[in-house]
């Protein structure tokens, strides 16, 4: 496949919960290579948005294809995450009680089911690969602590490195920047970019300075579906996005 | 090699299961150091606590499944049991029939139901007290993982299911003795199951099966499964974004949980010497968590521990002011709870690991967080 190839594909994906659209016939096209960020006010859908792409919410109506053919509304979370689609919280989510390393063992492309893993030994290949990301991570001087008593900044690269570790062709990252200090904010755009280089990113953020420094194409939803998409200056300049996020 | 609680707790079961039967045979019975065989039938059967203890604190201290009816796979390994001891009886009972435990002679029953061929062959007994146990938490566990229910929800179905099993052996026509269950046994493999030397050998091979269902757990544990397993304790959602199925995950270490329960179940049959549907009551696995509770949950030597201290301390409280036991059982509950987060093992400084263990938390606050996590 060539870089310009879709990879994934949100076809007139509509989500209701009690009433409530969350999504409205929202469809976005993502293609090989690409980073995007998606930006929009509370409510406008981001979240579920993911949840729709990685299995967790089932659309009323609509398709996600991923990788040219595979109709993700038809699969579940492992079903989905083996396929190679990985997702970052917007809390940091990880395994607390269990070291850095640890934590990476387990996020590491691999077998997964329980009669491999209840006789699985750590290999030198693991080992090199978990190396290799605790450096990109800079979390090299981290590996024993247990991931419960690591800074918030550091929990999130935590789960970004478990992201790598999964090995995705597509990484959805969920408000990554929150709660962090601007020099972290600073490593983690770079570090985003520095992934970007062999894998699509989707980015949710609601930090302008965070998507301006990103430098890719915006997505802005509101009420379930696209608002505006293009450059971060063109749709700062949209009038339509002015008025129902930016002015306020 | 094993942490040092481990090995202690190892040296501790099997070390003092043997000398108390060595006192108990190669001493006079007025010797000072004679230990009488009532001790033997006691220590047989809070080792068989112990094993139900340790299955508990598999499920609930690694994989965050709060059993409230683990007591029924205990009881029905017991029962698998029983049904062999009861075909041992012969032409020994009351009625003198061969073919027929007495219960059913009673019951005017002509012929043995087909549940209870295969009984009168110790192997295939032995195999039923495995599968048994372990084909039922298979389904139940299949159907509830499956369906995603967890925390109290979860707690209640299990509660349900001892519950349920607990009317049906009450029930005559089941075909398992109804509300007297099966007891009289005189036998086991050939040898009298009233003997001093049974008694001492049924208390060996007790200890004997909690340490390798010890070392059991303990390798499922530390295994890289044991990890995924304390993941899905804690985070279960993050588990499946990372391509794990945490259903099958929590199936596996049920239904090897069921299987302990049920072994402990087996050996406790013979040394107390009756099996009745009162061991399916929902109180006796309350009770279980309440051990483990005690001892420290996510420890496995603790549920040991707390098994065996409970239950010493049930045995004494009982004998000197029996109506207050209950009220002595809830005080320490609450008191656990309150003030010793990590059971008795959180009482010792060096914090050696099994495997991480929970975040500190209350059996009480584990309950609460389990419905809305």
């Amino acid at each position: 496949m060539n870089p310009g190839d879709t990879l994934l594909y949100l076809d007139g994906v509509t989500v209701t919960f009690d009433g409530f659209r969350a999504l409205n016939a929202l469809s976005l096209y993502l293609e090989k290579g690409e980073m995007r960020a998606v930006i929009g006010p509370n409510g406008a859908g981001k979240t579920t948005m993911m949840d729709v792409i990685t299995g967790k919410t089932r659309p009323d109506t609509g398709r996600v294809v991923f990788d040219a053919n595979i109709d993700l509304t038809k699969r579940d979370e492992p079903d989905i995450a083996a396929m190679g689609i990985g997702r970052k919280f917007q809390k940091p989510t990880v395994f607390e009680p269990h070291t850095v390393w640890d934590n990476l063992l387990l996020a590491l492309a691999g077998d997964r089911r329980p009669r491999f893993s209840l006789w699985a030994r750590e290999t030198a290949d693991e080992r090199e690969r978990i190396e290799a990301i605790l450096q990109t991570t800079r979390l090299t001087d981290q590996r024993h602590r247990r991931a419960g008593d690591l800074s918030h900044g550091q929990k999130q690269w935590l789960e970004i490195g478990m992201l790598l570790a999964q090995e995705p062709q597509l990484l959805l990252v969920d408000e990554p920047v929150a709660g962090m200090t601007d020099a972290e904010t600073e490593q983690t755009a770079e570090l985003l970019r520095e992934i970007n280089k062999t894998r699509s990113v989707v980015v949710v953020e609601h930090d302008m300075a965070f998507v301006r420094a990103l430098g890719v194409k915006v997505t802005v939803l509101h009420e379930g579906s696209v608002l505006s998409e293009g450059s971060i200056d063109f749709v700062s300049e949209d009038p339509r996005v002015i008025e129902v996020y930016l002015g306020r | 090699m094993p942490e040092r609680s481990i090995l202690i707790a190892l040296v501790a079961v099997l070390g003092g299961a043997v000398l108390l039967a060595v006192l108990n045979q190669a001493t006079a019975a007025s010797s000072a150091a004679h230990v009488p065989t009532y001790v033997i039938a006691l220590a047989g059967k809070y080792l068989c606590f112990a094993m139900l203890a340790l299955a508990v604190d598999l499920v609930w201290g690694f994989a965050g499944i709060l059993s409230l009816g683990h007591a029924a796979f205990f009881a029905l390994g017991g029962y698998a049991m029983g049904m062999y001891l009861m075909r041992q009886i012969g032409t020994r009972g009351v009625y003198g029939n061969a073919e027929l435990p007495d219960f059913m002679v009673f019951l005017g029953w002509k012929s043995l139901p087909w549940f209870w061929h295969g009984f009168e062959w110790f192997g295939f007994a032995m195999l039923m007290v495995v599968l048994v146990p372990g084909v039922l938490a298979l389904v139940f566990g299949y159907l509830a993982f499956r369906s995603r229910v967890t925390g109290v929800y979860l707690s209640i179905i299990t509660q349900a299911l001892t519950y349920a099993l607990l009317l049906a052996f009450f029930r005559n026509d089941m075909g398992f003795g109804g509300n007297n269950g099966m007891t009289d046994f005189k036998d086991i493999l050939g040898f009298n199951i009233q003997s001093d030397a049974t008694r001492s050998a049924l208390l060996v091979i007790s200890a004997v099966a909690l340490c390798a269902q010890l070392l059991v757990a303990r390798f499922v544990v530390r295994s890289r499964f044991g990890k995924v397993l304390i993941a899905v304790r804690d985070t279960e959602a993050r588990t499946r974004f990372l391509g794990y199925r945490p259903e099958s995950y929590k199936l596996v270490v049920w239904v090897l949980s069921a299987v302990m329960a049920g072994i402990g179940g087996a050996l406790y049959v013979p040394q107390v010497g009756i099996i009745n549907p009162s061991e399916f009551s929902p109180a006796n696995s309350i009770e279980a968590v309440i051990w483990v509770a005690v001892g420290g949950r996510g420890t496995l030597v603790g549920a040991i521990v707390g098994a065996l201290l409970v239950n010493f301390g049930k045995t004494w409280f009982t004998g000197m002011l029996p109506e207050f036991w209950l009220y002595a059982l809830g005080a320490l509950f609450i008191f656990v709870t309150l003030f010793l987060p990590r059971g008795v093992m959180g009482l010792f400084a060096r914090r050696e690991k099994v495997a991480p263990e929970p975040e500190v938390e209350t059996p009480a606050a584990s309950a609460a967080h389990e419905v809305t996590g």
